[in-house]
């Protein structure tokens, strides 16, 4: 008897739901760098607003932006989250699935730091070019571009202590893992003078040559991560001289088993990245379904509180988990006002 | 004679039962051997449950209990009213940015009262020791009783994240010396409010009953609203496989012809219940998401992929009661005169019910305990924060469960969110070891030998 009651109510269900089901909270995913900073919001959305609180999903920028430009309606995501701008190829795949109206928000800057453990060896001065003999592919000795066999960090530059070289970055599907190569790995590219020589072998083509400043030795010393910041931690922490990259946030969360680096002489910190000083950020978005605004109850309200002074101001909840305030936070404000689309924007 | 031919088949000339000879000598090693592994694997086994067990009591036990602060908040009218109308869309205004204010003041002004001698000489500095959610609880508060604002009122609200760690010993003065968030100053104050009694451990019923909570706030986070999602996702199982995956083994074991085709299906079955069970995650989102159009993060849709992947067991632990009930029992109903659909279901099944249910009941245990399918119906992530309002919503709604909230937990950056990981690790184990008592119980009471 139970069993035929459950059944029917659950078919009751599943028919209402495929036919007038009516959506009330927002629908967040994407990002992991910025579901801390999503979730917080939520919650404080959900607290002071008679709305539900909305649900944020992680899964990784490409991944939400994926979902987001499945199409208009109310079984697709309202808001996608992503550590990096959208790409024209997405921006083109929304328009075929007919999610033309997309509303851009910046909501502040994310630093990215390398720490290694406590007690490690002290990695305290970098620079990015240390990282890029560290780490790259290949490298140049004597003017020429050659394999990288550096074991140690004194390898190369006799200011660092000699210990192994074993890295633990973010793997190729994290948006972290983009910042790090157009940050770090190009600029120190630059400085090591590879960038020339790769521009000559590639006839001054200045994307190619960008592209193998990317490429990153295979031999075991630079190992990928996939999965989040707290893999990349626990593998620091099995590895007295290993380093690994986090995000701001992140570390200030875990500063008693983690010592932080400096690039360039700047310790990262939520000023020292807001002025610029430190070389190593990017910057977060949150992109909105103007289609679903007016039709998902609480869509403008979660995207206005979002970017609110009092909560992505400088003294607000999310400046002080570890997001760097935008300045141009005004800005940014009257464009969801008003609902200006990235078309319009432009 | 004979019998001296056995046992020396190669002396030939004295042999004793009592002195053993060469060859007895080395069976009996080698069957002492075989016990010495033998226990040794029991024992490597038990020794690795006790650490198993160890490890997750030692780091889960500290979340079922939370450090509480008392504080006497002063409802400020000219802060929460300011028109002083007591209408209640205007106090709704006031946001829990608020509220903050108002708490901190409460607990600033304690130092003062105790004579507390500290460094801290600002309201502010009392943000370290406060948790975030106590301002929505005042707020919550003066919502529903509007007519207190004005008065001074107590309240019983959670310490920050570091605070209980420090209660508990997960963080120290070392730890903290580089945090941004506390300073060892802060724990000394601690230290002061403790010994008054203003903050005190307290056993923490929220952690069971309660939602999900953000990334800043750790000492809010309960496994509640994933407990109940993984209620109804359990729910819908049991409704789908349990009649599907009987009426199928009942049918393939006593209905159907012997032939290829039904062969295909059985080894097709046994397939089913090898598949990977991310593989069931991907099929659900795309055929019961893209395709149907179901809510994503639904436990309706949870329920669903994990009634395909429970339905090969069952129909395999059905068959195989059905299959121990004894010929003879058939053919005395049909020797009686029952049609064969009457022999099944009133002297077969019935005598194979306690095997079935057993079957049934270890696989929603199974079911309880997945996660990998959860991961792509998008059930992780910040989810479980709504309780379900009546019976549809609990199906429909967006909800997480219980392994998949402990993976997001275990995800987080605050430490305080691993402890409370292995403390979901509990109640999910308690919850998987009463199933598993359950089917013992079933099968020792109903059970019948022949």
């Amino acid at each position: 008897m139970t069993v035929k009651l459950t059944a029917s109510v659950l078919a009751i269900a599943a028919v209402s739901a495929s036919a007038a089901f009516a959506r009330d909270n927002v629908q967040v995913a994407g990002s992991s760098t910025v579901l801390p900073y999503a979730s917080i919001v939520a919650e404080a959305f959900g607290e002071n607003f008679d709305f539900p609180t909305p649900v944020v999903e992680s899964g990784g920028s490409s991944a939400g932006l994926k979902r987001f430009c499945e199409g208009v309606g109310e079984n697709t995501i309202d808001v996608a989250n992503a550590s990096r701008k959208i790409k024209d190829k997405e921006i083109k795949a929304c328009a075929e699935a007919g999610v033309t109206d997309i509303i851009e928000v910046r909501i502040g800057y994310d630093g990215i730091v390398f720490a290694s453990q406590i007690d490690g060896p002290a990695y305290t001065a970098f620079q990015p070019v240390d990282i890029f003999n560290a780490l790259a592919a290949k490298v140049v000795v004597d003017g020429a571009l050659v394999e990288n066999t550096n074991k140690q960090w004194a390898d190369f530059n006799a200011d660092l202590p000699a210990a192994d070289i074993a890295a633990f970055i973010p793997g190729t599907k994290h948006g972290t893992r983009e910042v790090f190569e157009e940050k770090v790995m190009v600029a120190g590219c630059k400085a090591a003078g590879a960038f020339d020589l790769y521009m000559a072998a590639n006839g001054g083509d200045k994307k190619a040559a960008g592209k193998a400043c990317y490429e990153v030795r295979t031999d075991g010393v630079s190992v990928d991560i996939d999965g989040d910041y707290t893999e990349t931690l626990a593998r620091v922490d099995a590895n007295p001289n290993g380093i690994g990259v986090f995000g701001l946030a992140f570390y200030e969360n875990n500063t008693d088993k983690l010592k932080v680096a400096t690039m360039g002489g700047v310790a990262p910190s939520t000023e020292s990245i807001a002025t610029g000083e430190y070389p190593v950020s990017r910057p977060l978005f949150f992109y909105v379904k103007k289609a679903h605004i007016g039709v998902i109850p609480g869509l403008q309200e979660y995207a206005d509180f979002f970017i609110s002074d009092e909560i992505a101001g400088g003294d607000g909840p999310l400046a002080e988990y570890g997001l760097v305030s935008d300045p141009e936070l005004e800005a940014t404000q009257a464009a969801v006002a008003a609902g200006t689309t990235m078309a319009e924007g432009m | 004679m004979t019998d001296a031919s056995i046992h020396s088949p190669a002396s030939g000339g004295k042999s004793s039962l009592l002195a053993l000879d060469a060859r007895t000598k080395r069976r009996n090693a080698a069957e002492a051997r075989f016990r010495m592994y033998g226990i040794s694997a029991v024992a490597a086994g038990v020794f690795f449950l006790v650490v198993l067990l160890g490890a997750i009591l030692s780091n889960g036990v500290g979340a079922f209990q939370q450090t509480f602060l008392t504080v006497e908040v002063y409802l400020d009218p000219a802060k929460l009213d300011k028109k002083g109308q007591r209408d209640i869309a205007d106090i709704k205004k006031v946001s829990t940015f608020g509220y903050t204010p108002l708490v901190q003041q409460g607990l600033f002004d304690q130092i003062e009262a105790n004579g507390i001698e500290t460094p801290l000489a600002k309201r502010k500095d009392m943000k370290a020791l406060i948790s975030a959610s106590a301002a929505a609880q005042v707020r919550d508060f003066v919502i529903a009783n509007p007519d207190r604002i004005g008065d001074k009122v107590e309240f019983r609200v959670l310490t920050s994240s570091r605070v209980d760690g420090y209660l508990k010993g997960r963080v120290t003065r070392e730890s903290v010396a580089r945090d941004k968030n506390i300073k060892p100053v802060h724990l000394d104050l601690v230290d002061s409010f403790t010994d008054l009694g203003i903050i005190k451990k307290e056993f923490n019923w929220s952690f069971i009953t309660g939602a999900d909570a953000s990334e800043s706030r750790a000492e809010q986070a309960g496994m509640g609203v994933s407990i109940l999602g993984s209620f109804f996702m359990t729910l819908v199982v049991l409704a789908l496989a349990l009649p599907i995956g009987v009426a199928a083994s009942i049918y393939l074991e006593e209905f159907a012809p012997q032939n290829r085709f039904t062969d295909l299906i059985e080894v097709n079955i046994s397939n089913l219940a090898a598949v990977p069970s991310i593989v069931f995650g991907i099929l659900g989102l795309a055929v019961f998401i893209q395709f149907a159009h179901l809510p994503q993060s639904a436990p309706l849709v949870g329920g669903l992929v994990l009634t395909l992947m429970t339905l090969p067991t069952i129909i395999i632990s059905t068959r195989a009661s059905l299959k121990s009930v004894p010929p003879s029992i058939r053919d005395a109903a049909l020797g009686i005169g029952a049609s064969k659909m009457q022999a099944v279901f009133h002297h077969v099944l019935p005598l194979a019910m306690p095997g079935i249910l057993t079957g049934t009941i270890i696989g929603l245990a199974q079911a309880l305990g997945e996660t990998a399918p959860l991961l792509l119906i998008g059930m992780v992530g910040y989810i479980a924060t709504n309780y379900p309002e009546g019976i549809a919503s609990g199906f429909m709604d967006p909800n997480s469960a219980m392994p998949a909230q402990i993976y997001e937990w275990a995800k987080r950056a605050d430490p305080a969110y691993y402890e409370r990981a292995w403390g979901g690790i509990i109640i999910l184990l308690v919850f998987l070891l009463t199933m598993n008592i359950i089917a013992i119980i079933l099968r020792r009471r109903f059970e019948r030998r022949w």
